[in-house]
């Protein structure tokens, strides 16, 4: 069992504005950290190309690297630094460095080394150390001795920036301004009066960005301010000028590419573009929606970005037009909805921005889009009572959603409405049908669809505080001006004026049971006869749900005070009951599994059962440490099929839950290693190769040669796979489009090396030379410029250059007659011998 | 301290006249204040910014520019078009000179000082040379369109940079003649204005001019080419001024929305040496227009409608933390406005053109300490007297008996007798002034009122005897061989034997009334005086400088006193070296004659002689001490300087009889009523 047991994994919904985005060098990705992932972002169609995956912990700095804008470095909680190739999303190298990295920065003056915030002793003493990257051809490195450069900062990395040309480094905290001079290599401390007279109060340094070609540093403030300092070089003579205009907290500030001007963002939602660094010379861009973050600039600079607080990117030109919107998982601070599915999009479907409905997309980790269903302007103000969306239900296949909102001052009179919404399908989303106000005289506690039919009348039943549930269907509402339909209330059922705490339909729709405190009642659908009542006296029943295909003859009920009963319908008595403190309880619709999530000292267990049997049919201890709020089965859309007997039941669906601190988990039943390859992106390349005539030609012949010089494979490489026949070809493959030359200079060489060679005695040997000759080339290249491996690709020697004859040869012949000898060695006559 | 009865008056209504032009002067470290009345005050920045000279306004002569020349020379040119330069050792005008082109706008000295430019109504630029003894009309410039409102030279004096309306000349003094013509943006903001008037201008050696416009823009041009180098906008309102430090690594500018920006010029990074202006600190001292700016190497200094002097100083070129590292805002003139009648209880409030005497309220009700006692009898306004003629009062003084008034104008001494019979107040005109009696710096009666005692402004000091309705006029102390200084200060010994007199520079001397000569020099200190009295009985000269030290001189012995020596060698508690406003009134009380009273702007303060001096670890300012202690702590922690801040802004203060003080208020909130209303402003949230 213990082996066979699932995963647990974050899956996507991940903070993306937790630091700032990062635009690659010709302005068309932006990259971002997303949990314990990177993601490479398209600017131009929003699209996730790529996602970079290897970290253990949360991701807490990405940034280009300085010496080869092709790469990114990234640093996470596990305390490691990894370079990637973004744009094929392949890991490169892995350096440890030991200590938990809150915050990674570069600059080109710093050759081999990055820059990363890391807390040593105290829990709150956070320095600024410079790492020391070896330059090792092994994939995975220790990084060197970290030097302290600043200490005392703090872990925020907007806290930290380096000078445009390299020359210091800034760092903010509380109320100073610290500057390292790396060429003097002294501090410069500036300090603001502080908190004592209430003019001062909110001096607080929140952020700090350099000018990327002046010596000029721009600081936020609490207070709204912005102060740029210059003349910092002299402790006496430094001198600020002050821009005002937020008139809330600085949250982040960036300078344009070419220094010319300033960006500040802050609560108000509004970017401000500060030109010339002028106070009267200001744009602004706003409404944009929440909170901004972080900005980020392009190193192009024809475009920027803002990071927000509700797990948005917006992608802005230099006009400040946006013109592209990454939107994640809104992470409300109560998720009252619960989790939903929406059936036609399989999107989840949860509270989002205030009154808002989310519709999340699960395998593209993107939102598709918010419905608003509150339609009331948002004020951004603390202490007002807002409405909030308490309930949501899909029914009829989606074609209608049920919302309920509701909005309670102290002591005042609640405040209770309840929409149906219609699906359009012209409009391809929902559309308010019929808005019922004030539906019950209490909290509305349970909102279900009967699952029937499309010939039956679409009926909805609401249970509430007040003792009541409501029967609502939808009834012609024409007039003589329109065709139209609204819902009406059917039927009102109560049980000796207990609360109604949950309702739920059957799977066929033939009954309802409603839980009245602690007794549950069983409705005829047909009639709404009361048909019986099961009764356990152990506490209010908070959990109801019917078992599914064989199982429908079962009623599940959890009560607060910590018992789970199955009642067998047909017989009307208890069938089997449990200890069993339940916290979410979801059946899943395509199997009679119900899972179910209990609370237990070492943190949530999971419980997955058949109605049918009171064994679980599958446990796992202590799935997170926090409790879990709600769960959720999404239905896949190609059934797995999994060996193991335990992970049956994540054959048909798949189970996500949320936890109290809003991050969105889920099962997974692939082993760590395999998600974590990193040659996976790689294999998957070169099983996509397309199958033409090429493919079959080579891909045979490569399988053929692959057998052959298994024994001489080279074990350290993993990249290029080394029973490579045709290195040409691979390398052409394998190698970034950025990388290679210009294909007018490829096409002869490509065609050459199509030439199969023939089994010449030779032949074995001379590729496999030539091979290593250029894995020595690859490796040593890594960490450099673009610029020498082109010119290797060119052809021209190079200090690694192997083959007796070539270097004896070398002093006499020109670079073209090298290059013919090149070609020749290349070529393999190979295909004399393929039939 | 002792319990004193207040009359607190606030009904002394003075106005402060706005500030127009500053000038400052590097070589003696002073500052030329003149005022939109025509005043020019003196304010001496190396003894504590004291106001030690003033030159009383004329209501024709409103000043337009103001220059130092040749080190000492003071010029000031306004819109009656008259170039005027001032004699500072007289305090006198020493000429006045038509320039003959309207009214001026602008003037500005040469480099070396030889030279004076004047930008006048008619687009004429005149350059005048200055001799030793006067100024010469040498010859006019190209004329302009328009009215010529700002003017600079080059560091250099080959060129000159003139402001005028939309566009900037640049003159080569050689030819005359206009080099360049720069034309200046009338846009502001997107909306065309009618048009841009440069206020000001400063040319730098680099050949950079750079100029504040009515369009609230700061403006770089290349003078070499012509061309527009930067523009900042500061203001949504006008630039009005300019002053550029002398190393040319900074400027100050001023806006009439109250705003003072400051420019520095730093460098790009810090290891080119590529600089480039960059605004850095506004400064918000003022409410209104900032008239005039002006940059001393250690201070912004600004001055405009809301009539305060705002002395900013740079933090970063202060050395140490000392007087001079503190913000200053001088607001009140540092001279006696008012005297006070102490038989009568009648107070005289001097204002620039006419006198108000007004006569206290009464009480019959008695209360507590810290009560405010209802009045009996209201405050009475006697007699509201006006001069003739356009020109300001330098000094009034009404008598102790309350039946003489005198004051004095820059050409007229007037002498007036009060008659009061029952409620009735009749005045007298006493005419027949002698002819060597034309003005005065400086009047005061002696104590019996019979004798009147008068600082001229020729360095000499007269004495009349006073009779009923006529005078006699007794003796004239002649100036000290050799000098012309006026006297500012007087003080007469109650019993009316000795007279003190001071100066600005030179030391305070004392004459024998009796014997009618010198009796002696109290050695001279580098601080001027601002304020001198002689105590009774022991005719102790109590002298007060600027820069807070006080000394008392015994007059019969000729030498310090016991208790100045003791306090000057503790010296005096650094709170009270480091207060803002000088002393401007002493006095002493009649029953005990080991208090001394005096009084600055914020605070009184009663010196016990009899009591320990403080030390730097006592609390100079101690409120009362709590009554529930113990009398032994209370005389451990009592000192001599008895210090009440509870009457600020105090313009006088001083007892009436033993038991009742008059302090004179001006609330700051009253002066900006009564100001025009400022530029408005949205202010965020409202």
């Amino acid at each position: 069992m213990e082996a066979a047991a699932a995963r647990v994994v974050r899956c996507g919904g991940s903070e993306l504005s937790l630091r700032r985005a990062v635009f690659s060098a010709d302005s068309r990705y932006l990259l971002c950290v997303s949990g314990d992932f990177v993601k490479v972002y398209s600017t131009a169609t929003e699209e996730c190309v790529h996602v970079l995956q290897g970290h253990r912990d949360l991701v807490t700095g990405i940034q280009l690297n300085p010496n080869n804008h092709l790469q990114l470095y990234s640093c996470s909680f596990d305390g490691t630094i990894k370079l990637w190739d973004y744009l094929d999303g392949i890991l490169i190298k892995t350096f440890t460095v030991g200590h938990k990295l809150h915050a990674l920065f570069t600059h080109a003056r710093a050759e081999d080394s990055v820059f990363v915030t890391i807390n040593k002793e105290k829990p709150d003493v956070f320095q600024l150390v410079s790492v020391p990257l070896p330059r090792t051809p092994r994939q995975d490195a220790e990084a060197g001795e970290p030097r302290l450069v600043l200490d005392c900062i703090s872990p925020s990395p907007k806290c930290v920036a380096f000078g445009g040309q390299g020359d210091y480094v800034a760092a903010v905290r509380d109320f100073y301004l610290s500057v390292y001079f790396f060429r003097k290599k002294a501090t410069s401390r500036f300090t603001l009066s502080s908190s004592e007279n209430r003019k001062h109060a909110k001096n607080n340094f929140t952020c700090v960005a350099c000018h990327p070609k002046e010596d000029c540093i721009a600081t936020g403030h609490k207070d709204g301010k912005i102060r740029l300092w210059r003349g910092f070089d002299d402790e006496r003579k430094y001198t600020y000028t002050c821009l005002h205009w937020h008139h809330d907290l600085v949250m982040d500030l960036a300078f344009s590419a070419t220094g010319s001007s300033l960006l500040s963002g802050g609560r108000e939602s509004v970017l401000v573009e500060w030109r010339d660094a002028a106070e009267k010379t200001k744009e602004f861009l706003p409404r944009l929606g929440a909170t901004i973050e972080h900005i980020a600039v392009a190193p192009a600079g024809d475009l920027l970005c803002t990071s927000h607080a509700d797990n948005k990117i917006i992608v802005i030109g230099r006009n400040l037009e946006a013109c592209a919107v990454i939107q994640g998982l809104v992470r409300d601070s109560s998720v009252l909805t619960g989790l939903m599915v929406d059936p036609r999009t399989k999107a989840l479907v949860l509270n989002g921005k205030p009154g808002h409905l989310q519709f999340y997309s699960l395998q593209s980790d993107k939102q598709l889009y918010n419905l608003d269903i509150v339609q009331q302007e948002y004020i951004n103000d603390c202490g007002l009572v807002q409405i909030e969306l308490t309930k949501a239900a899909f029914g009829c296949f989606g074609a209608w959603l049920a919302t309920v909102e509701q909005r309670q001052e102290k002591e005042g009179e609640l405040e209770l409405q309840m929409k149906l919404w219609a699906y359009n399908k012209k409009t391809q989303g929902f559309l308010l049908n019929t808005k019922v106000s004030a539906p019950h005289e209490d909290r509305v506690t349970a909102l279900c669809f009967r699952s029937a039919d499309k010939s039956d009348v679409p009926t909805l039943v609401t249970a509430s505080r007040d003792g009541r549930f409501k029967v609502w269907v939808l009834a012609d509402d024409s007039d003589i001006y329109r065709k139209a339909e609204g819902w009406t209330c059917d039927f009102v059922g109560s049980y000796h004026k207990y609360q109604a705490t949950n309702c739920c339909f059957s799977e066929d729709g033939s009954l309802l049971a409603v839980s009245f405190e602690e007794t549950v009642t069983i409705w005829e659908s047909d009639t709404w006869e009361l048909r019986c009542t099961f009764c356990q006296r152990a506490g209010r029943v908070r959990h109801l749900c019917f078992g599914r295909l064989t199982c429908s003859k079962y009623l599940l009920g959890a009560t607060e005070s910590g018992t789970l009963c199955c009642w067998n319908l047909l017989s009307c008595a208890l069938e089997w009951s449990t200890k069993l403190g339940v916290s979410v309880m979801e059946p899943d619709p395509r199997s009679e599994h119900v899972a179910a999530v209990a609370r237990s000292s070492g943190g949530s267990d999971l419980f997955v059962f058949k109605p049918s049997e009171p064994r679980p049919l599958y446990v796992q201890r202590s799935i997170c440490s926090e409790e879990v709020r709600w769960g959720v089965f999404v239905p896949r859309d190609v059934p797995e099929a999994l060996a193991s007997e335990a992970l049956q039941w994540l054959n048909r669906s798949q189970f996500y839950f949320l936890t109290a601190s809003q991050s969105l988990l889920t099962f997974s039943s692939k082993s760590p290693e395999e998600k974590l390859t990193p040659t996976s992106k790689q294999l998957l390349a070169e099983e996509s190769l397309p199958a033409t005539p090429f493919y079959f030609l080579l891909g045979r012949h490569r399988q053929q040669r692959g057998e052959q010089a298994d024994g001489a494979a080279d074990g350290e490489r993993v990249q290029l796979p080394t029973t490579e026949g045709v290195p040409a070809v691979s390398e052409l493959l394998h190698t970034p489009a950025h990388v290679l030359p210009s294909a007018a200079f490829l096409c002869s060489l490509f065609i050459n090396s199509l030439l199969l060679a023939t089994e010449a005695p030779s032949a074995e040997e001379t590729p496999e030379d030539a091979e290593m000759e250029e894995e020595g080339e690859r490796d040593s290249s890594e960490e450099e410029d673009a610029a020498p491996e082109q010119a290797q690709q060119a052809g021209l020697p190079d200090g690694g250059d192997g083959g007796d004859e070539a270097e004896a040869l070398q002093q006499q012949l020109s670079k073209c007659a090298e290059k013919e000898l090149r070609k020749l060695r290349r070529v393999d006559y190979s295909w004399v011998a393929v039939p | 301290m002792g319990e004193f009865k207040v009359h607190r008056v606030r009904f002394f209504n003075y106005v402060p006249s706005g500030i127009r032009c500053v000038a400052y002067n590097n070589q003696s470290n002073r500052l030329a204040v003149s005022r939109t009345d025509g005043t020019v005050e003196i304010y001496n920045l190396s003894a504590n910014y004291f106001q030690e000279k003033f030159f009383p306004g004329h209501e024709s002569r409103a000043t337009e520019a103001l220059c130092w020349a040749k080190g000492q020379r003071l010029f000031s040119a306004g819109l009656n078009g008259e170039i005027i330069e001032y004699d500072l050792q007289a305090l006198d005008i020493k000429y006045s000179m038509d320039a003959f082109g309207g009214p001026i706008w602008s003037m500005a000295a040469s480099p070396s000082g030889s030279q004076l430019l004047v930008g006048c109504e008619d687009g004429s630029v005149k350059l005048f040379q200055i001799n030793p003894d006067k100024i010469q009309f040498e010859r006019n410039f190209d004329r302009q369109k328009s009215r010529i409102l700002s003017l600079s030279w080059h560091p250099s004096g080959t060129h000159i940079a003139a402001g005028s309306i939309d566009y900037i000349s640049v003159f080569d003094i050689k030819s005359g003649s206009a080099v360049h013509k720069m034309l200046v943006d009338r846009q502001y903001m997107g909306v065309s204005k009618r048009k841009c008037i440069i206020w000001g201008v400063a040319f730098l050696s680099d050949g950079t001019v750079i100029s504040v416009d009515s369009a609230g823009k700061v403006q770089f041009w290349d003078s070499a080419t012509g061309t527009l180098v930067k523009t900042h906008l500061v203001a949504n309102a006008d630039v009005q001024s300019i002053a550029v430090s002398d190393q040319e690594d900074s400027f100050v500018v001023g806006t009439a929305e109250g705003t003072v920006f400051h420019f520095q010029l730093v460098s790009v990074t810090s290891n080119s040496s590529e600089k480039q202006w960059v605004r850095t600190k506004p400064f918000q001292h003022h409410t209104h227009d900032v008239r005039t700016v002006a940059h001393s190497p250690t201070a912004l200094i600004s001055g405009g409608t809301d009539t305060h002097l705002v002395i900013r100083p740079l933090m970063e070129k202060v050395e140490v933390k000392n007087y001079d590292a503190a913000l200053r805002k001088i607001t009140f003139p540092h001279r006696r406005l008012i005297s006070c009648s102490k038989k009568r209880q009648l107070l005289l409030f001097q204002f620039s053109h006419h006198l108000d005497l007004w006569r206290l309220g009464s009480t019959v009700a008695t209360g507590k300490h810290g009560d405010t006692l209802p009045l009996s009898k209201d405050a009475d306004h006697l007699l509201q007297l006006k001069t003739k003629g356009p020109e300001n009062i330098i000094c009034s003084c009404v008598s102790p008996c309350g039946s003489w008034i005198a004051y004095s104008t820059a050409s007229r001494f007037f002498l007036r007798r009060l008659n009061y019979e029952h409620d009735n107040l009749s005045l007298h005109r006493v005419s027949k002034m002698p002819a060597c009696l034309r003005s005065a710096v400086q009047i005061m009666f002696s104590e019996d009122s019979t004798k009147l005692f008068v600082a001229s402004n020729q360095g000499s000091l007269h004495i009349l005897r006073l009779l009923e309705g006529s005078f006699k006029h007794l003796h004239t102390f002649q100036a000290q061989s050799g000098t012309v200084e006026s006297m500012c200060l007087l003080a007469v010994s109650p019993d009316g034997n000795w007279l003190a007199a001071s100066g600005t520079s030179a030391g305070v001397h004392v004459y024998s009334v009796k014997r009618l000569k010198l009796h002696c020099t109290v050695p001279a200190y580098n601080f001027p005086v601002t304020a001198l009295a002689i105590a009774p009985k022991t005719n102790n000269l109590v002298i007060a400088h600027s820069d807070q030290q006080i000394f008392e001189y015994s007059i019969p012995d000729k030498q310090y006193t016991e208790w100045s020596r003791a306090i000057q060698k503790q010296g005096f508690h650094h709170h009270w070296l480091q207060r803002d406003t000088p002393i401007t009134h002493i006095g002493f009380h009649p029953k005990r004659p080991a208090h001394i009273l005096l009084h600055d702007a914020y605070m009184f303060c009663i010196i016990d002689k009899s009591l320990p001096l403080p030390n730097d670890k006592t609390l100079l300012y101690n409120p009362l001490p709590p009554t529930n202690e113990s009398d032994v702590i209370r005389r451990r922690t009592a000192h001599a300087f008895k210090i009440s801040k509870k009457y600020k802004p105090l313009l006088f203060m001083d007892l009436l009889d033993e038991g009742t003080l008059v302090a004179v208020e001006r609330p700051l909130d009253d002066i900006i009523a009564q100001l025009p209303p400022p530029i408005k402003k949205k202010k965020f949230g409202t």
